[in-house]
């Protein structure tokens, strides 16, 4: 049993795949740049070259053949970890992920599985062009038969990589690239699972569910509230599908109110589909009508207006007020105090 | 693994003038410098048993296409007119080679051993793929144009892995290769020279588009560029295939990485049984492809050779019809299974979220069984 050890979250992504390649001779990895450079974040530093090119595998750039080609792989017995350089590069794999990967195991009645790990560097606040900044998670959850994680700090990138790795479905592994170098403890012998939604912080006033790189602005939302006297419980969903509505009904049924937050757009969305379960499942728990802070409908804008467009401690304060009735709504002119148990 | 890749070199196609062949459409043989080193074994017998596959493989196509008609079957990709280009490729492997078919492969499956039964149940729309892929070493159709290509030169790259030699055969139409994953697996199998085999039955139509729609100039180019050599090959002469197939194969296993095997072939019946090939194509043209039916000329091979035709017509008739007989009653005894299977293997292991759904399902169903009763 090794001591923990402070490290940055990238860091502890390139820890977990050091582990799992050491233990497992099946794992091998594949991306573009992850070799002698390591990969474009350092994620993979050092990896090719303890385990060699056959096992830290540098690809052509072609995400579709990246994933295609890792599904062959996996037919023949081998558990491939792959990563997708950025989250807008994910597209030209889509077809393999959503027709294949995640569809395999249940067109073959079981007789195929596809264990294999899809690494997805994902979310904004980096300051970067276009396509480098995007949170298409939902894309993902919304297909049956893959499993989509996400992970907000060192121990739980560590713990939830090893995880997806040894899970024998499919999981695409998002990574919160603004939180990539933040720092924190991790022991590796701790065990996490896919499927459990955690609560980080125990309040008694608002449910606040988020997950990713969002979670530390949740967690500094939650610090704000608490010096004027309100208490914010905060969820980190980890698992995006499926997800753990279970956990946040749980929250709710004591809180009676809910503030989903999220980097992705508003429209059908991870807070789509969780204000919409809870509401089928605690609607009478319900004190206000759930409130969610995100990114705006508009594709990712230049990285300007990063910082009005990304979920940020004001607005998800803004948001717990309302749910508390000690704002107005949004609507001007719209002076309706929420309603207890309704809707607006 | 290697990412050294040889310069692109149109000289690395044969047949581009007239495709490989040995078997011409009036059963005569003639000789090939490049393929007759690999026929020293065709005798009597050989070709006798191609012939009976060729039949069979025929046989299977015609009853599932009238299974459709009797409403036995949902819908049927027919295969006739390219026996000879499955089954020619299909004989050249051994069993530890794995296939990955589009869905029109009906003769892999045949050659692989599969239940006609089991292979059915996918076009009864009972289930999504008939057969155990593992056990055959042939994954289940594959509708999506071109993605098998990928994984084939996956499983290709880790049987290099294993040190195995081991190879995996893509097949897909003419249509397929203007998708990118054919292009992009193209790109892999040479950057890595995989043991892996493009068989492209160019059967010139992709549903109703000819083949010109998708290129002017022949597809056994395409691989050329990529580095790959490519046989462009009379689809329709199962011993051109045979042969030809054999040297990729070969290649492959020695380390040669891969092959391109362009397959000339006709695809005589519509796209699929809900089709209506009138629309877009001539009788003069789909008689012009009769004459060159890969069946008939092997029949005429076997009379000019002084192969007692008689008896090996009668026995592949024999086959046949058991092989019929045994597919219709297959179909037959298909049974549609408790709808609560649909739920299964969706993971590994059924979530909360899929268990949840499955009581919700089973709560209305007791529910119109209730009021049903009432």
């Amino acid at each position: 049993m090794t001591a923990p050890e402070t490290m940055q979250l990238g860091k502890a992504i390139g820890a977990a795949l050091h582990d799992a390649l050491a233990e497992d001779d099946r794992v091998f990895l594949m991306g573009e740049d992850i070799g002698a450079l390591g990969g474009v974040f350092r994620v993979t530093d050092g990896l090719q070259a303890t385990y060699g090119p056959k096992r830290v595998i540098d690809s052509p750039l072609a995400e579709s053949a990246i994933i295609g080609t890792a599904i062959g792989m996996a037919y023949r017995g081998y558990r491939p970890v792959v990563e997708i350089q950025f989250d807008g590069f994910i597209y030209p794999g889509f077809d393999q992920i959503v027709a294949q990967v995640a569809k395999l195991h249940y067109r073959t009645k079981g007789r195929v599985r596809v264990p294999m790990v899809i690494r997805v560097p994902y979310g904004g606040d980096i300051g970067s062009v276009e396509h480098h900044s995007e949170s298409p998670e939902s894309y993902f959850a919304h297909t049956a038969g893959l499993r989509v994680v996400t992970a907000a700090t060192p121990q739980e990138a560590y713990s939830t990589l090893r995880a997806a790795i040894a899970s024998d479905d499919p999981v695409l592994f998002f990574e919160p690239k603004s939180r990539y170098w933040s720092k924190g403890e991790v022991d590796r012998s701790i065990v996490r699972d896919l499927d459990t939604a955690e609560v980080l912080v125990r309040g008694r006033d608002v449910t606040l569910a988020t997950y990713g790189p969002v979670v530390k602005t949740a967690l500094d939302a939650a610090v704000a509230a608490s010096d004027e006297g309100i208490e914010i419980e905060v969820i980190d969903l980890r698992s995006i599908s499926p997800l753990d509505v279970d956990t946040v009904v749980a929250s709710v049924e004591r809180t009676g109110r809910l503030v989903v937050a999220h980097e992705a757009p508003k429209e059908s969305s991870v807070s789509s589909e969780l204000v919409a379960s809870v509401v089928e499942r605690a609607f009478a728990s319900l004190q206000a009508a759930p409130e969610r802070v995100t990114a705006y409908d508009t594709p990712y804008p230049p990285s300007a207006f990063e910082e009005a467009y990304l979920p940020s401690v004001d607005r998800i304060l803004d948001a717990v007020d309302r749910t508390l009735g000690r704002r107005s709504s949004r609507t001007a002119g719209d002076r309706t105090p929420a309603l207890q148990g309704g809707s607006r | 693994m290697s990412l050294t890749v040889p310069a692109p070199d149109p000289a690395l196609a044969a047949g581009l003038d007239e495709p490989l062949t040995v078997l011409h459409p009036d059963g005569s043989r003639h000789a090939s410098a490049l393929l007759d080193p690999q026929l020293g074994d065709v005798d009597e017998h050989l070709l006798t048993d191609l012939y009976v596959d060729l039949s069979i493989l025929r046989r299977i196509d015609a009853e599932a296409f009238a299974l459709t008609r009797q409403g036995e079957l949902l819908l049927w990709p027919p295969s006739q007119g390219q026996e000879a280009a499955q089954i020619g490729s299909g004989r050249a492997l051994r069993d530890t080679d794995f296939v990955f078919g589009s869905y029109r492969e009906h003769g892999l499956a045949y050659l692989r051993g599969v239940d006609q039964g089991e292979a059915m149940r996918v076009w009864k729309g009972v289930q999504q793929s008939g057969w155990d892929p593992m056990e055959h070493h042939l994954a289940t159709p594959q509708i999506i144009i071109g993605a098998q290509s990928l994984h084939a030169t996956g499983y290709a790259m880790a049987s290099t892995l294993d040190g195995s030699d081991d190879v995996a055969v893509a097949y897909f139409g003419d249509g397929a290769t203007s998708e990118g994953d054919v292009n992009e697996a193209m790109v892999f199998a040479s950057a890595f020279q995989a043991p892996v085999i493009f068989v492209c039955q160019n059967n010139q139509y992709a549903i109703s588009e000819p083949v010109a729609v998708q290129s002017g100039f022949p597809l056994a180019l395409r691989p050329t560029g990529f580095g790959i050599p490519a046989l462009r090959v009379d689809g329709n002469d199962v011993l051109a295939m045979l042969a030809a197939t054999r040297i990729a194969v070969e290649r492959a296993r020695s380390g040669g990485g891969p092959t391109f095997i362009e397959a000339m072939t006709y695809r005589m019946g519509p796209h699929t049984s809900t089709d209506d090939p009138k629309r877009y194509r001539d009788e003069a043209e789909v008689a012009s492809w009769r004459a060159k039916d890969p069946i008939v000329r092997l029949e005429r091979h076997l009379e000019s050779v002084g192969a007692p035709i008689e008896r090996i017509r009668e026995e592949a008739k024999i086959r046949c019809d058991a092989v019929a007989k045994e597919l219709r009653a297959a179909v037959t005894a298909v049974h549609v299974p408790d709808e609560r299977t649909l739920f299964e293997h969706v993971y590994t292991t059924p979530t909360k979220r899929l268990e949840r759904q499955l009581a919700e399902h089973d709560a209305f169903v007791a529910s119109v069984e209730a009021e049903d009763h009432a």
